[in-house]
């Protein structure tokens, strides 16, 4: 049994050490928002945050992740850079498909969270491991800088 | 139905909504009593409207700008409607375009603008005639007005009335509103789908929980139509928790309790695969065969005047010729069905742009009538013209048929991308020669590929000629005295598809890049000369002067910048982009901006139509920069996002969109931003550095 703290609830699971953990939220817990892109840290739709660092949960073992605190897509509204993005998301209708939007948000808010008011560059820095194909990415950096309260 | 079903379907406050698997108002014991006029909505007796909407949500907002139509003239509010996948259906849910339920072409609105407006006309009436009946007034003392009908100081809600209007007659037609009463057409309005998708409740084909369901991990044999010829399961077999591994003719999967333990289960067997026919096939030989293929003369497309006479005695005589490569979709969903086959019939749970192939074709695999397979259509997490085919559903139904209960098949990247049906390679051969002041006086471009329609939609070809093709190489806005158009039909030896602006997307990039050659050749500037050519074709003129003034064109550029223009009419819709391009000393190219101007006809909902101006505009910038698909020994060489690169947010250019209001009939806005990007930037790159491409991606040929 594997004992992890996701959106504030202590989970235990029966699960091999060594599955990534987004197999786990999607899978066994049914938390299916984070979502499967590539399967190796190349895209970012599998974004979470442990301990408030945005991770790839594609490549993390759960096992890693025992005793951190998991924040997922469907709890990132509780905290405030979280809320921030995804008022700015409906704002300025940032989603297509939407497909990629839970990992795009979930970088978004750990950038906001440390960097309340992000240069260009570090919002390329923070923001070009997540893969969008609609190309939403005009109205991804327009909706950072929104919820950072700049015009 | 399950739980969690029930409880994800139903409807949530003002502005969001949320969409589950199954039908849960027909599956439900104590339905209300409702009124549903016709197959697209439904009233039920507290007022909710929902409506089902006949064409796929994919990004492009369908889910939004259909139900604006029906709101219109119901007179209901936008954000309290309720949405629902549409079932599998051709008789209820074509496109009137195609004849099918096929969500491709950049059809939706084109198809709906009408009859999602009747649709909600004929609900309007009826449930003004119930209360007019009611009160025993005359309908015109009745107006309806946010999900009421009003007749002086009484009023009664919609609700209240679906057991009268559902007793009524349904008029064959009704009168539409006048453009001058519309209060959504044409106003930007928020996506129904934006909140969903914005807290992970949003659910697509790979999201599908069904009560007691495996999850599969598969592979098809790595060389397109070669076959499986052994595997040893005795390994993945060992692994707890991996339960099955089932084959068929092409292709294998292992069952497990869990994705990661049938991802662990496929990498454990030891597979043989037979390459078959194609084992030998490359991207490299068979680009000489299509090369060789061009140089014979092919089908006439198009013939105005004599082009080969006129370029005979022509003094100037300009030739080019362009090499365009096989490119992979790459939705960021990887492909994924579930299937659960079972007494009652079979059920699937996907994402499909074509649920009525899917469902008849699943029927004739399982050998059951149509009416008891069921497709369970979801959100789609990107399509692209990917989803148009069904291969990855009839894989998973063949599947089903050697397993008990449900199991959702989801292909890895690697299996999305090496099993793709790619857009296919072309080769194209223009002449033209300039009269003496430097205009064409003919044109020839005989372009050179596959005839995806032929396997697709075979009605699109007439005479032999692939019209999608052809499209956009015929037709030009352009007046050009002597045309001669021609194409010759070259196939790769497996299925190639549609790929986001079909046609246009390969021809215009090839016709905007040689008549930038041509006006280089006549020392002209290339949006001046372009104006000379449209003196017909004012809607074209129109956004190449909106684009250019917007864009500044002619205006100082710093060293190793540059600009360049494309003009396109494509999809019943008119595009000028002007691209800016910076190139590094090390001949790095970066897309600095690009500006849009579009005159799409009436729009419906703006802010969707620059939203996929500015999406296919990055789609397109992808595949033109890096986007090609190799094959070695049969297989193809890309596999994921590593080495089949696509932009990134560093490398996305601010993108301008400017909109010019039209009373013309509606156009296409899904694929026409993507066709038109290539050769506005690989005109900005020979205005920067004198270099001309003619073979793409970009940073393969510079």
């Amino acid at each position: 049994m594997i004992k992890l703290l996701i959106n504030g609830k202590a989970r235990a699971l029966d699960v091999p050490d060594d599955m990534p953990l987004l197999y786990a939220l999607r899978d066994i817990l049914g938390l299916t928002g984070t979502k499967f892109g590539c399967g190796m840290a190349l895209c970012g739709a599998c974004t979470i945050h442990v301990d408030g660092q945005p991770v790839r949960s594609c490549v993390m073992p759960v096992s890693a992740a025992a005793g951190k605190r998991l924040t997922t897509i469907e709890a990132v509204g509780a905290t405030p850079a979280g809320k921030r993005a995804q008022d700015a998301w409906l704002e300025l209708q940032v989603a297509q498909c939407g497909y990629c939007q839970s990992g795009q948000i979930m970088a978004a808010a750990a950038l906001l969270a440390h960097t309340p008011q992000p240069t260009d560059e570090e919002i390329d820095a923070a923001m070009s491991g997540n893969i969008c194909r609609c190309g939403t990415y005009p109205r991804i950096r327009a909706a950072i800088k929104r919820a950072a309260g700049k015009p | 139905m399950s739980e969690f079903s029930r409880r994800d379907f139903v409807k949530v406050g003002a502005g969001g909504l949320a969409l589950g698997f199954f039908l849960p108002r027909l599956a439900s014991a104590a339905a209300p009593r409702s009124f549903a006029p016709n197959a697209f909505l439904r009233i039920d007796d507290r007022g909710q409207v929902t409506i089902t909407v006949p064409r796929v949500e994919m990004g492009q907002g369908t889910y939004t700008s259909l139900p604006m139509l029906i709101a219109e003239e119901l007179e209901v509010e936008l954000a309290t409607i309720a949405l629902e996948h549409a079932p599998a259906s051709d008789e209820l849910y074509k496109d009137p375009a195609l004849g099918e339920q096929i969500t491709g072409g950049s059809l939706a609105i084109r198809g709906a603008f009408d009859r999602m407006r009747q649709a909600g006309a004929v609900a309007r009436t009826m449930l003004i005639t119930a209360a007019a009946a009611a009160w025993r007034v005359a309908p015109s003392a009745c107006k309806a007005e946010r999900g009421t009908v009003t007749s002086g100081k009484r009023t009664l809600s919609y609700g209240q009335l679906v057991g009268r209007a559902a007793a009524l007659p349904v008029p064959a037609d009704v009168a539409l509103k006048p453009p001058a009463d519309w209060k959504l057409i044409g106003t930007p309005a928020r996506r129904l789908d934006a909140a969903i998708k914005g807290d992970g409740r949003a659910i697509y084909g790979i999201d599908v929980r069904v009560p007691g369901m495996k999850y599969a991990a598969v592979a098809a044999c790595p060389v397109l139509g070669g076959t499986l010829a052994s595997v040893d399961a005795k390994t993945a077999l060992a692994i707890p928790g991996v339960r099955r591994v089932v084959q068929l003719d092409n292709a294998v999967a292992v069952i497990a309790d869990n994705t990661w333990l049938a991802r662990r289960g496929l990498q454990a067997l030891v597979i043989r695969w037979d390459g078959g026919a194609n084992a030998e096939f490359s991207t490299a030989k068979f680009a000489q065969d299509l090369e060789a293929a061009s140089r014979k003369p092919g089908l006439v497309a198009q013939k105005i005047g004599d082009a080969p006479g006129a370029l005979a005695r022509a003094g100037t005589r300009i030739e080019a010729v362009y090499h365009l490569p096989f490119l992979a979709h790459a939705p960021m969903e990887p492909l994924n069905c579930t299937v659960e086959l079972g007494p009652n019939g079979c059920d699937i749970w996907t994402g499909t742009q074509s649920p009525a192939r899917a469902r008849a074709s699943s029927a004739k695999i399982l050998g059951l009538p149509v009416e008891r397979v069921r497709i369970h259509n979801q959100y789609l997490g990107g399509g692209f013209g990917r989803r148009l085919e069904i291969d990855y559903v009839e894989q998973a139904v063949r599947f089903a048929k050697q397993v008990t209960g449900p199991v959702k098949y989801v292909w890895s990247r690697e299996e999305d991308i090496q099993q793709d049906i790619p857009r296919p390679a072309y080769v194209n051969r223009l002449s033209a020669a300039l009269g003496a002041d430097g205009m064409p006086i003919a044109w020839t471009h005989r372009m050179t590929g596959a005839a995806v329609m032929a396997r697709f939609f075979p009605a699109l070809v007439k005479d032999g000629i692939d019209l999608d093709a052809v499209d956009c190489a015929v037709d030009m806005p352009y007046a050009i005295p002597n045309v001669l158009v021609d194409y010759v039909r070259h196939e790769p030896p497996f299925q190639v598809g549609n790929w986001r602006g079909v046609g246009p997307t390969h021809n215009v990039v090839v016709v905007e890049s040689f008549l930038d050659e041509l006006a280089h050749a006549a020392r002209k500037d290339p949006v001046a000369y372009r104006r000379a050519l449209l003196g017909k074709s004012p809607r074209a003129l129109a956004v190449l002067d909106l684009a250019a003034a917007k864009a500044g064109w002619g205006t100082p550029l710093p060293p190793r910048a540059g600009r360049g223009v494309s003009v396109q009419a494509a999809f019943g819709t008119f595009i000028s982009q002007i691209a800016e391009v910076v190139v590094a000393a090390d001949g790095t190219i970066k897309v600095t901006r690009v500006v849009c101007a579009v005159d799409c006809g009436r729009i419906v909902n703006p802010d969707t139509v620059r939203a996929q101006m500015e999406g296919g505009i990055v789609f397109a910038l992808s595949a033109l920069m890096w986007g090609k698909i190799t094959f070695e020994h049969g297989r193809v060489v890309e596999s994921n996002f590593h080495d089949y690169r696509v932009v990134r947010m560093d490398e996305a250019p601010p993108i301008e969109v400017h909109l010019i209001t039209s009373s013309e009939a509606p156009g296409g806005i899904g694929e026409p931003g993507t066709a038109a990007l290539g050769p506005a930037v690989l005109n900005a790159i020979f205005a920067a550095t004198g270099k001309r491409l003619r073979a793409l991606p970009i940073e393969a040929a510079r």
